[in-house]
């Protein structure tokens, strides 16, 4: 019998020649830029400076300034860290991972995506940092640094620790790996640059191309190095989450010191990462006119993923209340029922429907391939994603061994202040990203333009 | 001769020219070399000889110096680093402790009990703790004034002696007014004053009244006086609203006899048995075995009916009145009886009439001689109602030309307080010596500022043939007088040097009688180092009872009722604060109320029932709302907390509050509850109601959860008939699963455990002896200079403490029944847990420290470096214990905790820290260190004179402010500990000094054994004296 191959869908439609793809990417770099721009960075600013003083007041009187308390003495600050760490996950796991399952839909969707995770992984940093009571000490404190204490050590028995390390790789992989691949994009905007005589620009792109010169050689060489930093990356995909569950994991807090968090962690996190990329995309692709890049197909390619790893969380939660009956461990029973029925019982059920109801809706296609739909469950997906670290963090703490302690945690607008601080972050780097880099790797897509599309008359 | 070449020489070196010998040759003193320099040369010791001879006799040129023996034995001298001790005595109105003050280069930074004592027998209260502060309260008046001007001594002193003068002319009316005085020496100087002013009358009062005992006592036993009681030979305790754990008398050494009765172990496996009947929750009630609530109205019936069941088996003829169906009355009656001799009943009431009956019953079970002791009277109280009443119509009257205040306020704490001040305006001369601008020296014109008691020289006589000294332990701050000088002065002795009087006082009253052979000095400097003189008391007289039982029945019946069912109130002493007259004091206002938990603001607590009537609702986080409290024609808006254990129908508030001239600590706080008080009964049966208002108001707790969920590896008890049947009632052994069977979880680790080959430090507290009073928790505040953080803060869920105390209320719920458990039973059993760093061996938060902040000692100390801190709070997250504080801000020098925090953020406040500890900046975790630098210095000590460290020479804070002897602290190697036998540590000759003791003690029990944390903190379980375990606790 003959094996016959099925048609794939085009993934970049329209008919687009190589030079389109150029054309149609660099000329966001190359134009003024527009209104809506201004007015999106604009916004982003205010949320920045926002977040910012809130932080300085915090910095400057302590960490007082936040809701914590005696027994609850991390919530939002954390919560957001892994929020954020999480959100930075889907970036990494699309270059590396699907590059090396070749699966080259990931080519319109991951400078994008790599770039928010580089900036998630900025505001994800920003947490452990400020959430120190001493930050001016901590900041180099938590390195494997000599110092005047003598034989004084770092503690390689602590979780935070192997957090410093998993982030800090993690962070400077992927800061690498989307470099390297905006190298040969930047030398497309410096050529076109070139040509048009605008000398300035060309001179910084030149700069940040480091002087590509597009010789074969030079491209065999960026493959290579391209599938090296893939092949590195894929398993901090999955250590760094892992390694963030273990800040949990490993403590004696009931609620925390479960054994599933591991894979249960770097599901949601991919979850919360797609939720994100699509979140972006939808908007991108719309403002910057990409339908024909990032189509229907890459959006239902991810909603797949969503529904994937949704529902791997959703078997995580159960699994987590069969454990604590089975278990038979009074404070682990009762701090699973405290989530469920306590006081924090909105944050659970609020975590249930985000993050378990609302992805089983891609189970249907018309929804999937909707991009409004699309588009309010990758918010809502995030906003489940938040509250599930909340939960985790804060209705484990708030009640755990010893009665007398039990507290509630109300956030004080530092705390929110804090997080939109590192909102206030992520967009202003991306926007500026999107507005001086290629939000779309050029040099790759322009690999999986069909040679025999049909012909457009978009000639210029 | 002179021109012989004859050479001597003076050594084999000269005689070779040897090269070193050359060298010095013509040096008178050869240099030593470098190793042989003594480091001092004679020319350097006479120099510093007459440089010290010249700095001391300047030094003396100045101030004289007195003899003053320090309690170890070190000379007067400050060394700089090493503390001074000195035996002295607290005192507060008649409040009374023996104490022992330490100082640190001058400064008195720290208070404890004096064990050689028998009247307070070496505990403490929280408010003698936190005392040391009150010496540097910023409210202090710093010198003496007319009216609001600043004033020179001698100006006020010819002003006075003028006025007093001119009214003794004229015959005036002169009185002073006081608290109880308990010092002999301060009365004979009122009366040298009485004696140049004759028109003088002394009326002392006390702001919780016992007249009425005191009465009763008249008409029973022919004198008025207040028996010792001795609660350690009761094995019934029966007391009506008498709070003798928390503020009832002389609540320290009761304390320490009631917990006599309440230690036991496998060979003692009998405890008394203790009945309460009261209104509102009391610390004592929160003790009892039995406890009823009672409406305050009812109580004197149910004394009566008391009465009537123990004299129907005694066969003697009952009194009219008593109450039928008083919960627990008729099995205590039955119990009174069998232990006949063995027993006590105490009642709180001010009225003589049921007191009396309390006599009757007292001499009917035969308690006089030996839980009741006429023989030893007490002078804690001495305060005569009548003639301060009359004082003040008096002066309403217009009838007092001049009026002294002696260390006293009646101002705000006498229930005619608003009328005496407005009376004052009229009176002539008026003039206190209270140290603080209070409410009563701001209505006096000449404030004339005592010494605080820490810069005094006193003598008292808390009981009758117990004596005891007070020394000061500082040179004065500001410029106050001892107040007995100036009575001195304005009578025109020449003689006003009070301590030379003391001492002269004591030669002549006592060194007679009492000398023992010694030399005057000898024995003086004897009696200031021990602080006590205890010749002991005078034989036993037979007391026989006479009192008018009928009379005491109609008296009863006229103000008792059984069918009332208004609203009632009950005014209680703040177990925090007090009487009020410590408020200003941080520590006192931050320290927990034992039952309701409440810090800074004493709440109108109203039970469950009465609340769902009247509309009020508490929620988990301590929002409420004001209610307008009337009481007596007076309303005042509190907020109200429902309490458990409160009788229904009745409504309880606390002393204390409601200071209104008090300084910045305490201002606004509460409502003066002693206006709303009925006369000079605590309790108001009528008039009083209570109504919601619409204003919505957050109280401070440091306690939100009420009950202990049923949790068994943390609070572990059983009832005694229980116990006797198997000491380990009550135990809990959580199992862990393996693969082929259960075990014991501490023999499963990931980790090898430490051997500790030098010390094993080890606490054990026991939770049937902790009355839960909270001294132990401001000396630990003291001696580790906690900051204290103010109202906001702690509403906020951020007090500092390193050591608190949780109290679990029972609840009706069945186990698993999550939210029928969080809700406290109606008249619930009542736990206290102190609750300190365990000092786990496994420590959970050691390992997740990232700089290794917290780490193992090689003693078993889980210790904090606060210089490496870097604040990540993970390892507050991971305890489980919860016992970890946090800075939140910068405590100290910090406007924002200026109001609540003056010890970190005054000149004056600071000289009360602890040089000793750290004081911790922001951003830094700290916890309880088992008081590191006690243990260090008692190691230096032992050092120093190359022997072991005994056991008993490191003593926690905690555990000498313990008056019950709950806390037990010591060293697990030493097979002669205290410790090690408590808890029957078996020795594991395997691995002696490693972490998993041998525990023998079928008591002790570490919290949350089934996480594997292994602390070095063992509790004992609680023994309840019932009959029956409730089904669930």
């Amino acid at each position: 019998m003959q094996a016959e191959s099925v048609f794939r869908e085009s993934l970049v439609t329209g008919g687009k020649t190589v030079a389109d793809v150029s054309q149609d990417i660099s000329c966001q770099v190359e134009n003024k830029p527009t209104r809506l721009w201004w007015t999106a960075f604009g916004i982003s600013l205010v949320l920045l400076t926002y977040g910012g003083y809130c932080c300085w007041m915090m910095l400057w009187h302590g960490i007082g300034m936040w809701g914590l308390n005696k027994t609850v003495g991390w919530a939002w600050d954390i919560t957001n860290f892994v929020w954020w760490v999480g959100i930075g996950h889907a970036g990494t796991l699309i270059s590396a991972i699907l590059l090396l399952f070749r699966q080259r839909w990931r080519m319109s969707i991951n400078r994008a995506a790599e770039a928010m995770t580089i900036f998630a992984v900025i505001c994800a940093l920003s947490f452990p940092g400020f959430h120190m009571g001493r930050l001016w000490l901590g900041f180099y404190w938590a390195f494997p640094l000599p110092n005047a204490f003598g034989s004084l050590w770092v503690n390689f028995n602590s979780p935070l620790l192997w957090d410093v390390f998993a982030i800090g790789t993690y962070f400077s992989v992927s800061l690498v790996f989307w470099y390297m691949g905006l190298i040969p994009d930047f030398a497309v905007i410096r050529d076109r640059a070139v040509r048009m005589g605008h000398m300035t620009r060309a001179k910084i792109y030149n700069g940040l191309s480091f002087g590509w010169d597009g010789a074969a050689k030079t491209w065999m060489r960026y493959e290579s190095v391209a599938l090296i930093l893939a092949g590195l990356s894929t398993p901090l995909v999955l250590s760094v989450h892992t390694i963030v569950s273990m800040d949990f994991a490993t403590s004696v807090i009931p609620g925390w010191h479960t054994t599933i968090f591991p894979p249960y962690f770097v599901a949601g996190a991919i979850f919360s990462g797609f939720a994100m990329v699509l979140t972006l995309l939808l908007v991108t692709r719309k403002v910057f006119k990409l339908e024909d890049y990032i189509t229907i197909y890459h959006v239902e390619l991810m909603n797949i993923i969503i529904i994937v790893t949704g529902s791997i969380v959703g078997i995580a939660y159960i699994t987590e209340f069969f454990i604590a009956w089975y278990g038979q461990v009074p404070a682990e029973s009762y701090a699973f029922i405290n989530r469920a029925t306590g006081p924090y019982w909105w944050a659970y059920w609020s975590m249930m429907t985000c993050n378990v109801i609302s992805p089983q809706l891609f189970w249907f296609k018309k929804l999937r391939t909707n991009l409004v739909a699309t588009f309010i469950i990758s918010i809502i997906v995030n906003i489940g994603m938040w509250f599930e670290r909340f939960v985790i963090i804060v209705t484990s703490l708030h009640r755990d061994y010893v009665p007398s302690s039990w507290t509630m945690f109300h956030p004080t607008m530092y705390d929110i202040g804090q997080y939109i601080f590192t909102f206030g972050i992520f967009f202003t780097f991306f926007f500026l990203f999107a507005k001086f880099f290629p939000v779309i790797n050029m040099a790759e897509v322009k690999s999986i333009v069909r040679a025999t599309s049909e012909k457009k008359n978009k000639a210029h | 001769m002179g021109n012989t070449n004859k050479t001597y020489w003076k050594g084999l070196e000269q005689l070779k020219n040897d090269p070193a010998y050359i060298k010095n040759a013509d040096k008178e003193f050869v240099n030593l070399g470098v190793e042989e320099d003594p480091g001092h040369s004679r020319r350097d010791f006479l120099k510093m000889m007459g440089f010290s001879v010249a700095a001391v006799s300047l030094a003396a040129c100045e101030t004289p110096i007195r003899k003053a023996i320090p309690y170890v034995n070190k000379p007067v001298d400050v060394d700089p680093g090493i503390p001074n001790y000195y035996a002295s005595s607290y005192i507060n109105g008649g409040d009374y402790c023996s104490i022992v003050v330490k100082t640190r280069e001058g400064r008195p930074i720290k208070i404890e009990g004096n064990a050689l004592s028998s009247v307070s027998g070496g505990g403490t209260s929280a408010q003698v703790e936190a005392s040391v502060l009150s010496l540097y309260d910023n409210y202090r008046l710093r010198g003496p004034k007319i009216g609001d001007k600043d004033e020179q001594w001698e100006n006020i002193d010819k002003e006075v002696m003028s006025k007093l003068g001119e009214i003794a002319a004229k015959g005036g009316q002169i009185r002073i007014v006081s608290n109880t005085i308990l010092s002999p020496s301060t009365l004979a100087t009122i009366e040298k004053f009485k004696a140049k002013y004759p028109t003088t009358q002394h009326v002392q009062y006390d702001q919780v009244s016992y007249y009425g005992m005191m009465k009763a006592n008249e008409e029973s036993f022919g004198s008025a006086f207040i028996p010792s009681y001795d609660f350690s030979k009761a094995s019934i305790i029966v007391s009506f609203g008498a709070d003798f754990l928390g503020t009832w008398l002389s609540p320290t050494e009761f304390t320490k006899q009631y917990a006599a009765t309440r230690k036991i172990d496998e060979e003692h496996r009998e405890m008394s048995r203790h009945y309460q009947f009261e209104s509102n929750l009391s610390l004592t009630g929160a003790n009892a075995d039995y406890r009823t609530p009672l409406r305050p109205s009812q109580s004197g019936l149910a004394v009566i009916q008391l009465y009537n069941l123990i004299a129907a088996k005694a066969g003697k003829s009952t009194i009219d009145g008593g109450l039928e169906n008083v919960a627990n009355l008729d099995k205590a009656a039955e119990d009174l009886w069998a232990n006949r001799g063995k027993s006590v009943v105490v009642s709180r009431s001010n009225n003589k009439s049921v007191q009396t009956v309390i006599n009757g019953i007292n001499a009917m079970l035969g308690n006089y001689g030996s839980t009741i002791l006429p023989n030893m009277a007490v002078n804690f109280r001495k305060g005569n109602d009548e003639a301060m009443s009359a004082f003040i119509e008096d002066a309403s009257g217009g009838k007092i030309d001049g009026v002294i205040f002696y260390n006293c306020n009646p101002v705000y704490d006498h229930v005619a307080g608003a009328k005496l001040e407005a009376a004052l305006k009229s009176v002539a001369l008026t003039v206190a010596t209270n140290y603080t601008k209070d409410e009563t020296s701001s209505a006096v014109n000449y404030k004339t500022p005592d010494h605080h008691y820490l810069e005094s020289w006193n003598d008292f006589e808390p009981k009758k043939n117990f004596y005891s000294l007070s020394q000061p332990a500082i040179t004065p701050i500001f410029k106050s007088r001892q107040a007995q000088e100036s009575f001195l002065v304005w009578a025109g002795e020449k003689n006003v040097d009070y301590f030379s009087i003391v001492k002269d006082n004591w030669r002549s009253w006592y060194y007679a009688k009492n000398g023992g052979g010694m030399n005057f000095e000898s024995w003086w400097d004897k009696c200031l180092y021990d602080g006590v003189l205890e010749p002991g008391a005078a034989d036993a007289a037979a007391a026989s009872f006479r009192g008018d039982l009928a009379a005491a029945a109609a008296g009863i019946a006229s103000r008792y009722k059984a069918g009332n069912t208004g609203l009632e109130l009950s005014i209680y002493e703040s177990y925090a604060v007090g009487n009020g007259s410590q408020a200003n004091n941080p520590l006192l206002q931050e320290l927990p109320d034992p039952i309701t938990k409440v810090v800074w603001d004493h709440p109108v607590t109203v039970s469950q029932k009465d609340a769902a009537a009247l509309g009020f609702t508490n929620d988990g986080e301590s929002n409420t709302q004001f209610g307008t409290l009337t009481a007596g024609g007076k309303s005042v808006s509190v907020p109200v907390l429902i309490q458990p254990g409160q009788a229904i129908g009745t409504i309880g508030i606390s002393l204390g509050y409601g200071r209104t001239k008090v300084g910045t600590v305490a201002e606004n706080l509460g409502v003066n509850a002693y206006a709303l008080m009925d006369g000079n009964s605590l309790a108001v049966y009528e008039g009083v109601s209570l109504t919601k208002t619409d204003k919505d108001f957050q109280l401070a707790q440091t306690q939100t959860h009420q009950t202990y969920m049923g949790r068994e590896s943390v609070i572990q008890e059983s009832v005694l008939s229980e116990f006797k049947k198997n000491p380990a009632a009550g135990r809990d052994f959580p199992k862990v699963s393996k693969w082929s069977e259960k075990v014991d979880p501490a023999t499963l680790s990931l980790w090898k455990g430490h051997d500790y080959n030098n010390h094993h430090w080890g606490m054990s507290i026991d939770l049937n002896t902790c009355t839960g009073c909270g001294s132990c928790i401001v000396a630990c505040n003291v001696e580790n200079n906690v900051a204290m953080v103010g109202k906001d803060e702690v509403i906020r869920r951020r007090e500092m403490h390193w050591l608190r105390i949780d109290r679990y209320y029972s609840s009706d719920g069945k186990h698993g029944d999550y939210q029928a458990l969080e809700k406290a039973a109606e008249n619930p059993e009542v736990v206290f847990q102190p609750m300190l760093c365990q000092h786990c061996n496994n420590a959970p938060c050691e390992t997740v420290c990232p700089v290794a902040a917290t780490t193992h000692s090689t003693e078993g100390l889980n210790q904090m470096t606060y210089n490496r801190c870097i604040g990540t709070r993970y390892c507050a997250n991971n305890c489980p214990y919860k016992v970890r504080r946090f800075n939140w801000f910068k405590y100290h020098d910090n406007r924002q905790f200026y109001q609540a925090n003056p010890a970190m953020n005054t000149d004056l406040g600071r000289m009360v820290l602890n040089p000793e500890v750290t004081v911790r900046s922001r951003g830094v975790m700290e916890k309880c260190s088992f008081c590191v630098q006690r243990i260090q210095s008692g190691k230096l000590a032992a050092k120093r004179e190359r022997r072991p460290l005994k056991d008993g020479e490191v003593i926690t804070a905690c555990q000498a402010a313990c008056s019950s002897g709950a806390i037990v602290f010591g060293d697990m190697n030493d097979p002669n500990s205290e410790i090690t036998k408590l808890l029957k540590i078996e020795r594991d000759e395997k691995r002696p000094n490693g972490i998993d003791k041998k525990i023998g003690n079928p008591r002790a029990y570490r919290v949350l054994e089934e996480i594997g944390v292994k602390p070095n903190i063992f509790y004992l379980t609680k023994i309840r004296n019932k009959d029956e375990a409730k089904a669930e606790a």
